[in-house]
């Protein structure tokens, strides 16, 4: 399925048989409120193994390595390390007894340096700090990782992919015996990815270290891992060596009897007209660096322009530009050969809607409800106001309660606020607001960004449907097999600009590799 | 079912932590007090009869808790946005001068007219002050917190320097003070009341910003922008355009105070303009939860509060600072009562759920 997966298995198949145990969890409780979120987790993990935890959203995997981590009190249960029971309750705690974790969430400071940071995460952190000795130190420490880090960039100006790096660097410098991942590769290419894994499992090898991943990519999980667990609805249901399952059977041990949505058929070969016409366009990054720089494309009704590049050559502002969230410096975005400046009329006469990345910081208002969040498109349109000036409560809550039904939105309370709701839930729901109104134009980044297997090829649906209805798709993704699937054309940016456009069946991935990289 | 209980929380938590902070606030203050060696009770009982004890006292009282709800406005309009604009001083500073200049240009119209014309300019002219805040805020980037903090200063020392200098009445010797805008076009008591009509104006901006702000689409908008920026440019609102129209109401109703000072206290423009009620409109409005509905009672509250300083001062011979000491525990208690916002309804949750 996957042509970029080659054999990167590194080292000998693992035994379990001769290991100790390095961690063991037995009978791990949690409730949230009423919610169950753990129920009874016992699992071990032995040393040295690369062990996968598999989950639906929503099923646990989080919140168990949390509790593992002194993160969040578990109700009930016991956490054994090297046989010994262990109390944790707190970062330092986890760290004398060996423990590391990446989190799936970014802890950097934005306002300080990558140096800055990375010596921030020591503990002790010393008193004095030698900031010579400990910039050679890190130096070092990066030479042995494939990565490349500029230590005085602001840990703020970096994009996803270098951040989720530093993370990483973090938990290295540390040296921890037992390094917990949640979704470490989410915003990476696959060639870093395989960099980051294949590094870690040579630790397993050479170091004994021991990693437990949380990740939804089953080619990691096929590629890397000895040992899989899974998770479904916070019960173990399958813990054990990963030898003998195909992808397939995973996919059912997590979903259970849950049916997954299918891509959907691409109809309509033949292509619109040109709905977005991008002119030269330049535009900074908040630091005032050039990040997208006279970049021009064309758009059709009717397919979808795929976006490749590692993070950081300028999607997220070209993203922004095109959004709204950031004025354009040179450059003009024309819509069915209209200038467009993203104003509320215009998106709304052009129906011109966005589904950002990280949809809670950039298109939820936090503190309000869903039927409010919902609304935010809407609000102001004719059968949502009364009087023409006011907000028609009523109105918004029966559209909110028909959305909510119709992309199984849960918790089902209009009423409820969306900072309570879970990642894929919020990414449902702004997939409702942007797409329930017919769209003529989408711009979409990392759509799938942390969402399961599940909730992410029902995201690719809608995608895949909206085109077919004739809308102008724009998907910038750093996953490169969603662009793949989805696209009818891909471009690869590089440096703020496009230096690679071939036509779906026309692409050359080795190519797209290279172009990734500037070459 | 569910959301009816949660929601019945939330408006319980919102209606009980405050109260709380009061009452912290007034046993600190009672503990003063017996350092004082005062009995705090009595003091107590003296400042509700100053504030709420007569038909006299209730009539001081209003009168000051009208300019307070305009002042409080200032800073709960601005909140709607995410703004933290605590130049309410500065904007009644600003109204209450130019109220009184306008009020010398056209004093030979019609007593009506001349009233109409000040509030108008007194509007404008508060409504401008906070709306340069917010253009700083929007357009530079500029923090509103400190930059209206600082207004606040410019205001205070362009009355100072206008009423003793270009605009000083010849007449006004002990008080430096802009001539008199003359007794006929002084804005008059509402009948049977024996309270000026500001009280009016502030109870319906109260009522109106209340109405606009959460219940029209503007508001709507306003208060999308102010839970999350970037939410409300992804779908298009115009931010610019609404942070200044906030700043400028939020700045007009302050503005309004100081031209109905002018108009129905002072007559002229002078330096006890500058009164503090800007100061303590920030006050209410932070216990108020910049709710501009339940900015009314607040301010009656501080209003009965501030009323009832001569009282003190000739019952008990405390200072007329203790008033102001009393009020800085309260704001105190009230910021430090924040953080106690959404435990309550986390327990009821766990409650339930156990």
């Amino acid at each position: 399925m996957n042509t970029l997966a080659g054999g990167q298995q590194t080292g000998q198949v693992f035994d379990s048989s001769h290991s100790p145990v390095a961690l063991e969890v037995i009978g791990l409780s949690k409730r949230f409120g009423a919610l169950p979120a753990l129920e009874g987790v016992s699992f071990r993990l032995w040393q040295g193994s690369f062990h996968a935890l598999l989950g639906g959203n929503g099923a646990g995997k989080s919140t168990l390595v949390k509790c593992v981590m002194g993160y969040q009190p578990a109700d009930h249960g016991t956490v054994l390390i090297g046989n010994r029971e262990c109390v944790i309750e707190s970062a330092r705690d986890a760290h004398r007894h060996g423990l590391g974790m990446v989190y799936q969430h970014f802890t950097l400071v934005p306002d300080m340096t990558v140096l800055e940071n990375l010596v921030l995460s020591r503990l002790p952190i010393p008193k004095m700090i030698a900031w010579k000795k400990e910039r050679q130190r890190l130096e070092t420490l990066i030479a042995e990782t494939p990565f490349r880090i500029p230590l005085h960039k602001k840990a703020g100006e970096l994009a996803a992919g270098e951040k989720q790096k530093v993370e990483l660097l973090k938990q290295l410098f540390l040296q921890p015996k037992i390094l917990i991942l949640d979704e470490p590769t989410s915003v990476l290419t696959p060639q870093e990815a395989d960099g980051i894994l294949g590094m870690l499992k040579e630790r397993t090898r050479s170091h004994g270290l021991t990693v437990l991943i949380i990740t939804h990519k089953f080619r990691e999980v096929m590629n890397y891992a000895d040992a899989v667990s899974v998770l479904r609805r916070g019960k173990l249901i399958y813990s054990g060596p990963l030898a003998g399952n195909t992808p397939a059977m995973l996919a059912e041990l997590m979903i259970g009897n849950e049916t997954i949505a299918r891509i959907g058929e691409r109809t309509r070969a033949e292509k619109g007209p040109v709905k977005l016409a991008i002119n030269h366009l330049s535009a900074d990054s908040d630091t005032g660096a050039l990040a997208v720089d006279r970049l021009s494309l064309n758009l059709h009704g009717g397919e979808i322009v795929g976006i490749a590049g590692v993070s950081g050559n300028g999607q997220r502002e070209l993203v922004q530009a095109l959004s709204g969230q950031r004025k354009p410096d040179q450059g003009g975005i024309c819509i069915d050969d209209l200038p467009y400046a993203a104003t509320r009329r215009e998106m709304a006469r052009f129906r011109c809607n966005c589904l950002p990345e990280e949809p809670l910081r950039n298109a939820c208002v936090p503190r309000m409800s869903l039927a409010g969040n919902l609304a935010l498109r809407t609000f102001d349109r004719p059968g949502f106001t009364r009087w023409r000036w006011f907000i028609d409560a009523k109105a918004q809550k029966e559209h909110a309660l028909e959305l909510i039904e119709r992309y199984r939105i849960h918790p089902s309370e209009p009423g409820r606020r969306i900072e309570t709701l879970s990642g894929g839930n919020v990414q449902r729901l702004v997939l409702a607001r942007e797409l329930s109104g017919q769209a003529d134009l989408l711009v979409v980044a990392n759509p799938c960004f942390g969402l399961d297997f599940a909730a992410a090829s029902e995201v690719r649906k809608q995608l895949m449907q909206a085109r077919n209805n004739g809308a102008a798709v724009l998907l910038v993704s750093e996953d490169l097999d969603e662009l793949l699937e989805l696209s009818d054309r891909i471009a690869v940016m590089f440096e703020g600009r496009l230096i690679y456009e071939a036509p779906i069946a026309a692409v050359d991935l080795d190519e797209i590799g290279l172009k990734m990289a500037g070459h | 079912m569910k959301a009816l209980v949660t929601a019945a929380a939330v408006a319980f938590e919102n209606l009980l932590i405050p109260i709380c902070a009061l009452l912290a606030s007034l046993l600190l203050f009672g503990m003063f007090l017996a350092c004082l060696g005062n009995d705090p009770f009595e003091v107590f009982h003296t400042m509700y009869r100053g504030g709420f004890g007569s038909l006299f006292s209730w009539r001081n009282t209003l009168e000051r808790a009208a300019p307070l709800m305009l002042t409080a406005l200032c800073t709960a309009l601005p909140a709607q946005l995410g703004l933290i604009v605590i130049g309410g001083e500065g904007a009644l500073v600003a109204g209450g001068l130019v109220a009184a200049m306008t009020g010398l240009v056209c004093g030979s119209f019609a007593p009506w007219f001349v009233l109409l014309a000040m509030l108008a300019a007194a509007i404008v002219a508060g409504g401008c002050w906070i709306a340069m805040t917010g253009w700083l805020k929007y357009y530079r980037g500029v923090n509103e917190t400190i930059a209206s903090l600082l207004f606040n200063y410019i205001a205070i020392a362009l009355l100072n320097h206008l009423v003793t200098g270009p605009l000083r009445d010849p007449q006004s010797l002990n008080k430096p003070s802009t001539p008199p805008i003359g007794n006929a076009n002084m804005l008059g008591d509402m009948p049977g009341l024996g309270v000026h009509w500001g009280l009016m104006f502030g109870l319906s901006a109260c009522i109106v910003f209340y109405v606009i702000f959460f219940r029209t689409t503007f508001g709507f908008a306003v208060r999308i922008a102010g839970g999350n920026l970037r939410a409300a440019k992804i779908v298009g609102l115009p931010v610019g355009r609404l942070t200044l129209i906030t700043c400028f109401a939020g700045g007009a109703a302050a503005g309004l105070a100081g031209g109905i000072e002018v108009a129905a206290i002072h007559g002229t423009a002078n330096a006890t303009l500058a009164a503090g009620y800007g100061y303590a409109g920030i006050l209410v409005a932070f216990l108020a939860r910049q709710n501009p509905l339940a900015v009314i009672p607040v301010a009656l509250i501080l209003g009965g509060i501030n009323a009832s300083a001569g009282l003190l001062q000739r019952t008990h011979h405390l200072p007329d600072a203790a008033v102001q000491i009393l009020q800085g525990m309260i704001f105190m208690m009230v910021l430090f009562s924040e953080t106690y916002y959404g435990r309550l309804q986390a327990l009821f949750e766990s409650r339930r759920a156990a």
